[in-house]
């Protein structure tokens, strides 16, 4: 992965003694809190329900061994000894001291991290696939030209108060297990006469008004792909509504304005931007791919699993995904166990995936955006060890992408701008399916809970997805069906009228027992949704 | 009733205002009347209190009690994790949220 | 405290422009405009010969517009004064530097102190802009 050379490392150690005296002057009332405000979200710090919450980035979530356990540190030297791994690779913590955040801002910049620009109306984490560099289908690893960006957009002049937020996915295979169509900019890495490039969609996003991104260039070459986004960054920034928060994304912008005429705007700036000499040199991706190469396989191991242990089999056959390379397999670590709190970790937990990560694969594991961790690159001959460890800890769920592995924003219980609690859902519904053979029947099913319209827990793009609403005081659960977020995106429709919160864990039920009583052979739940259609799925819940 | 909250500038702590200053305890909360504001202006201006706000509340069973669930899980902790809570001990406060 | 400051040393003069952008849609001898947020500045560049300073207003300093404005303006030539004003704050002068801006008449007095300080904060860029600070990436590779 890559490492920081000097010039990042006198950047970020700048960065920090930069916020450490923007802080001392907020404290000492040289600065309000409206001036302070957005100086402190570019560092990823919020004034939350409870308290201050930090924001650390993980970019295109891959980290080492030793900044995981810098996390663990940070829980428990600064917060209460957890974190939560959040729907963008980032980890956040909730219990946070302004009087702690330089010295924590010091504490990650000592292991090349930091919480640069993880909030603000400004480019966030660059997200990337999970399985970037060990997938099979891939063009090329996505994540050489994710840190490329990440550097260009990190304090970028011009860009650094947009109209809004600004959310970039980069993947680099047609499968998109990054949500990459919902987001502000996603690229897909593809090859055009055998050289790899860019194809760009522009506008895409959750939130009151989902949208999906329409390709605005099917073709950008890698020499070219910062000077393309400047210009679709620029046209942005000049042109994106500032009256209204709810209206300000971008893809509002490239809507109203229609996608031809936002593209031909681009074309124009492009054209000129692109002879401007702000596009780095391929020596530059290169010397980053550099930090990406293979890890040093063993050749010639055993594609053997001992599957004798029942408990140990089904985590292989729920957890475990092929690896390109023989004896080798990529493990997924669920951070939903039956009972805890989707994507929330100890510090005790973070410090064992820590040592997994070290003792084995190579020192690298990657955060999903479904709240999950992978660990990249394990031999099949050490599985069962891993699974040992993981099962001892709390990390052996077997759920991955079943209706155990709930994507949930924190809700209410935790966040200002929620309108219900999203926890105590998530937590009901993984109880009520919590028998692992009922969970396998069900196959494939992405279930997505947000507690407010904001839609952090993604629930425009669940196979069921539930949205939390304050009616009249009181906690409400609308429920939508047939979204997906992969690359048959698509966004989820509501059923019709609100259920509470004993009555959407049955409307889910229900929902379940009609896919069950309906579903041809092969299909997943969003599949016989697609064919039926939602009015069974109205007949049975209103009945 | 009205009340009013607001978090430690320095700690980001969860504040109610007492009447002479702040505590950590919606217990301690008094009701602000219509003063809320002008207080709240005042102290955020000294720094003593940050991102202040008015809210509604009612004394419940002798105690105060936010209108809204939002502030009462805001007056405890999150409702899932009671280990966290102000009252950690108490094994019915996840009631008085809700 | 300061009311103004600049990075030029041709500075003499601290006029306020009165004149808008809009003079330049007929016929104008003027040598100094003033560009509201969400004005194209590329009305300018037709008289980018003639102007001395352009001053672009940011009426809250989280309206971002200025800094493409400014851009814009020197990617297309533009050698003269370009200054911000309004609601300029210490903490995006840096930014604004970097984006072209050369003089700075904000609302309220800066510290000269937090300004130095702001200046000289970052010793690396990570991307080329408008001023002369080469990228990290051309260090990296000569």
């Amino acid at each position: 992965m890559y490492a920081y050379d000097q010039y990042d490392q006198a950047i970020v150690d700048a960065r920090v003694a930069e916020f450490r005296d923007q802080t001392a002057r907020r404290l000492a009332g040289q600065l309000t809190e409206a001036q302070f405000r957005p100086l402190r979200l570019m560092n990823g710090l919020y004034l939350q329900l409870h308290a201050y919450m930090l924001r650390v980035a993980v970019p295109y979530g891959t980290l080492s061994g030793r900044q995981m356990r810098m996390l663990a540190h940070i829980a428990r030297k600064y917060d209460r000894d957890y974190g939560h791994f959040t729907t963008r690779q980032n980890i956040q913590y909730n219990w946070i001291k302004l009087s702690d955040a330089p010295d924590i801002l010091a504490d990650l910049a000592s292991v090349e991290m930091h919480a640069i620009q993880t909030s603000g109306n400004c480019i966030r984490n660059i997200s990337s696939d999970q399985y970037a560099g060990v997938a099979a289908d891939e063009v090329a690893d996505p994540r050489p030209l994710a840190e490329l960006l990440r550097q260009w957009s990190s304090f970028h002049p011009e860009f650094s108060y947009l109209p809004r937020k600004f959310k970039i996915a980069v993947i680099a295979t047609r499968e998109d297990r990054a949500a990459m169509r919902l987001h502000d900019i996603g690229i897909e890495l593809v090859k055009k006469d055998g050289v790899i490039g860019a194809r760009v969609f522009v506008g895409g996003g959750m939130g009151r008004t989902p949208m999906i991104a329409p390709e605005i260039r099917d073709f950008v070459p890698f020499e070219e792909v910062v000077s393309y986004l400047e210009a679709c960054l620029r046209v942005y920034n000049r042109h994106g509504r500032r009256d209204n928060k709810y209206k300000a994304r971008i893809k509002i912008l490239v809507h109203e304005m229609g996608k031809e005429e936002y593209t031909r705007q681009v074309e124009e700036e492009f054209l000129q931007m692109k002879a401007l000499g702000i596009d780095p040199p391929i020596a530059e991706l290169e010397r980053i791919a550099a930090h990406f190469a293979p890890p040093a396989y063993k050749q010639g191991l055993s594609d053997e699993i001992d599957r004798s242990d029942p408990d140990f089999a089904l985590w292989v056959d729920t957890q475990v995904k092929p690896h390109k390379q023989p004896g080798y397999a990529i493990v997924n670590i669920s951070l939903k166990p039956v009972g805890g709190i989707p994507g929330d970790a100890s510090s005790a937990q973070i410090d064992l995936i820590a040592d997994l990560a070290e003792r084995y694969s190579f020192d690298e594991l990657r955060v999903t955006h479904a709240q999950n961790i992978v660990l990249a690159h394990v031999k099949k001959a050490d599985l069962h060890a891993v699974w040992t460890a993981l099962d001892e800890a709390g990390l052996g769920a077997a759920n991955l992408d079943l209706i155990g592995d709930i994507i949930a924003c924190p809700g209410l219980d935790y966040c200002s701008l929620a309108n219900a609690r999203s926890i105590p859902v998530a937590q009901k519904i993984q109880a009520r399916f919590a028998d692992a053979g009922r969970q396998k029947d069900l196959g494939e099913l992405k279930l997505k809970i947000s507690g407010c319209i904001n839609a952090c827990g993604h629930h425009h793009a669940g196979n069921i997805g539930i949205l939390g609403v304050d009616r009249k005081g009181v906690e409400n659960y609308q429920l939508l069906l047939g979204g997906s977020g992969a690359d048959d995106v698509a966004l989820g429709q509501i059923t019709g009228p609100g259920f509470d919160e004993d009555g959407i864990v049955d409307a889910v039920e229900k929902a379940t027992q009609v896919y069950l009583d309906n579903r041809e052979a092969g299909e997943r739940f969003v599949d016989t949704y697609r064919r039926i259609g939602m009015k069974p799925f109205k007949d049975v819940l209103y009945a | 009733m009205n009340i009013l909250t607001a978090n430690d500038l320095a700690t980001g702590d969860v504040i109610w205002w007492t009447g002479n200053g702040w505590s950590r305890h919606v217990e301690d909360a008094v009701d602000v009347g219509e003063k809320g504001t002008e207080i709240a202006q005042a102290e955020v201006a000294a720094r003593r209190a940050n991102e202040a706000y008015v809210l509604e509340a009612a004394i419940v069973d002798g105690t105060v009690r936010p209108a809204h669930i939002k502030e009462r899980i805001r007056a405890l902790g999150p409702t899932v994790r009671l280990d966290l809570s102000l009252k950690p001990a108490d094994p019915g406060i996840g009631n008085w949220v809700i | 405290m300061l009311e103004f400051f600049t990075l030029r040393e041709d500075q003499t003069a601290t006029e306020a422009p009165t004149v808008t952008i809009e003079a330049f849609d007929g016929q104008t001898n003027a040598t100094v405009v003033r560009i509201e947020a969400g004005e194209d500045a590329r009305a300018l560049l037709p008289h980018l010969d003639r102007l001395r300073l352009i001053e672009v207003n940011f009426p809250v300093f989280g309206d971002g517009r200025g800094y493409s404005a400014a851009r814009i303006l020197r990617e297309a030539g533009y050698a003269g004064e370009l200054r911000a004003t309004g609601d300029v704050l210490v903490d995006q002068i840096g930014a604004m530097v970097r984006c072209g801006f050369d003089s700075f008449a904000p609302d309220q007095p800066l510290d000269p102190i937090a300004l130095k300080a702001a200046l000289s904060r970052f010793p690396h860029r990570y991307q080329k802009a408008a001023d002369a600070a080469q990228p990290v990436w051309a260090l990296r590779h000569g």
